[in-house]
C-alpha cells in the first residue's frame, strides 16, 4: 500500500473537513477499501475513519414510523436489531448477502452504497424502498434518494468533502412486501450475475397499488425497470401478469458480456429472478408476513 | 510516520508500534509474533485470517491495525490456556476434519464465534458460519461433522 495518514473523528463536520483534503479517503468497514488500497485500484494519502462517530454507526426508529440508519452501523449490527429485522427482514436477507460472516462484522450499508458496485446486494432494496441518503459536507446537509448517488461502476455523485451520514427508509405502507433475489454460480460468497429487488404494495382489493423493481449487475448502476412496474400497476398479481412484468424488465436491462456471464443469460436471468421476487412478495402479503 | 495501536490481544492489554498501512493481520504477525492466524488471499475471500474482534469474526486481512484500537482481540492462539485443545480443536482432531491445516485456524475462530451465539447449530448454521472459510483440500464434511460434535457450553464444552 501507498503510505497515507489515518484519522479518526468524533464528529461529522471533523470527517467532513478532513474529507475536504486532496486524497482524503472516508473508511467505514473497509471490506471494499482495504484490498483496493492494497492492490492498488484506489489511491488514498489521508484515510478517515468515520466509525467513532456516534451518528454514523446508530440505529433508530423516527418519529413517522420510518428508520434511521448510521452509515457505517455494521450488516451484523443492522441485523441484531429486532425491531429493524421486524419491519425489514427483506433488506437484512439482502444485506446478509454481502460476503461472509466476517465481512458482515464490518461492512455496512452505507459502504455498500458509496462503493458503487453495480453489483451490491443492498442497493436495488434501498433503491425500491425509496431510502433517501443523508449527505453531509462543508456546505452543511442534504438529503438525496438513494438512487441519485451511483454514478457508474465504482463512481458516486458524492463530492469532495461531503460523506454519506445515514440512510432514511420511509414507514413502509401496508400490505407491502420487499424482496431481493440474486443468481451466483456459489450460494454464497459470491458477486451477482444479476440480481432483482422488488417491493411491492397490494390494495385492499388485492391488485398492485405500486411496484418497484431495481435490477442489479445488469447496467453500470443499479438500474430501476421503470417499464415493468408501471405494467404491474393496477392488475391483480395473476402468474401471466408477473411473467410480464419479467420479460419487460428483461428487455430494460442494458447488461454486458463478461467473464461472469453474457449479456443474454443476464437477460435471462432479470425475468426469472424479478418473476420470483415478485412472486415471493405476493405471497408475503398473502400470508400476513407483511402486516395488515 | 508510525502510529501507538492500544488493545487487549487474547486477553492481555498491549502497545504496539505500527505502520497505518499495516492491516491486523501484519500486526498480529508481525510485531506481535502470533503466527497461528495465517494469510491465505489477504482480499477477505479465503477466511485463513479470522481472528475475534470484540467477539464478532472479522477477517484480520481487511482491517487496518489502527481500526483495531480500544478493541478486544482473540486469535488462535487465544483459545486454549496452551496445556488443553479447546472442544473445537479436540472435536476437528477427533473427526479428522484438518488436511494440510492452513485453514484451520480461522476454521476454529468461525466455529468459537458460532457456537457462542448458538450453543447448538445444525448442519445447516455451520456451513453457513464456515462459509467464509477456505479448505483447498476440500474436507469440509468432516469439519461439519467436528463443529457439530464439539460441545456446547451448558456442557461444560465451547465458550
Amino acid at each position: 500500500m501507498q503510505p497515507f495518514a489515518y484519522e479518526r473523528p468524533t464528529t461529522v463536520e471533523q470527517a467532513a473537513r478532513l474529507l475536504a483534503n486532496d486524497g482524503a479517503r472516508a473508511l467505514a468497514g473497509g471490506t471494499d477499501l482495504v484490498p483496493q488500497l492494497r492492490e492498488r485500484r484506489r489511491h488514498a494519502s489521508l484515510i478517515v475513519d468515520l466509525k467513532h462517530i456516534p451518528d454514523l454507526t446508530a440505529v433508530s426508529r423516527t418519529a413517522s414510523g420510518g428508520w434511521l440508519i448510521g452509515a457505517a452501523t455494521t450488516i451484523s449490527r443492522l441485523g441484531a436489531d429486532a425491531g429493524f429485522a421486524a419491519d425489514h427482514a427483506g433488506l437484512i436477507q439482502a444485506a446478509r448477502l454481502i460476503g461472509s460472516l466476517q465481512i458482515q462484522s464490518r461492512a455496512s450499508l452505507g459502504g455498500n452504497l458509496a462503493n458503487g458496485a453495480p453489483s451490491a446486494d443492498a442497493v436495488p432494496l434501498l433503491i425500491s424502498l425509496d431510502a433517501q441518503a443523508e449527505i453531509a459536507g462543508a456546505q452543511g446537509r442534504r438529503r438525496v434518494p438513494v438512487h441519485k448517488l451511483p454514478s457508474g461502476p465504482g463512481r458516486t455523485t458524492l463530492a469532495v468533502g461531503e460523506l454519506l451520514v445515514a440512510l432514511h427508509l420511509p414507514p413502509r405502507p401496508p400490505r407491502t412486501a420487499a424482496r431481493y433475489l440474486r443468481f451466483t454460480p456459489r450460494r454464497e460468497m459470491d458477486i451477482a450475475i444479476a440480481g432483482a429487488g422488488v417491493v411491492l404494495t397490494l390494495s385492499a382489493d388485492g391488485s398492485v397499488a405500486d411496484a418497484r423493481i431495481t435490477l442489479a449487475s445488469v447496467a453500470p448502476i443499479p438500474l430501476r425497470a421503470a417499464r415493468a412496474e408501471s405494467s404491474l400497476v393496477g392488475h391483480r398479481p395473476t402468474q401471466a401478469v408477473l411473467t410480464e412484468a419479467g420479460r419487460i424488465a428483461a428487455a430494460e436491462a442494458r447488461p454486458i458480456s463478461d467473464t461472469r456471464g453474457s449479456a443474454d443469460y443476464r437477460r435471462d436471468l432479470v425475468a426469472v429472478l424479478t418473476r420470483r421476487a415478485l412472486e415471493a412478495c405476493v405471497g408475503e402479503i398473502a400470508s400476513g408476513g407483511a402486516r395488515p | 510516520m508510525k502510529a501507538i495501536v492500544r488493545c487487549e490481544v487474547n486477553g492481555e492489554a498491549l502497545e504496539a508500534l505500527a505502520d497505518p498501512r499495516d492491516t491486523l493481520l501484519e500486526m498480529l504477525r508481525g510485531p506481535l509474533g502470533l503466527t497461528g492466524t495465517k494469510e491465505g488471499c489477504s482480499n477477505g475471500n479465503c477466511g485463513s485470517c479470522t481472528v475475534l474482534v470484540d467477539g464478532a469474526p472479522v477477517c484480520a486481512c481487511l482491517m487496518l491495525c489502527v481500526e483495531a484500537e480500544g478493541t478486544r482481540i482473540t486469535t488462535i492462539e487465544g483459545i486454549s490456556d496452551g496445556n488443553d485443545l479447546h472442544p473445537v480443536q479436540a472435536a476437528l482432531v477427533a473427526h479428522g476434519g484438518t488436511q494440510c491445516g492452513f485453514c484451520t485456524p480461522g476454521i476454529v475462530m468461525s466455529a468459537v464465534a458460532l457456537l457462542a451465539r448458538e450453543p447448538r447449530p445444525d448442519a445447516t448454521q455451520i456451513r453457513h458460519a464456515i462459509a467464509g472459510n477456505l479448505c483447498r483440500c476440500t474436507g469440509y464434511d468432516k469439519i461439519v461433522a467436528a463443529i457439530a460434535a464439539a460441545t456446547a457450553p451448558e456442557a461444560g464444552g465451547a465458550p
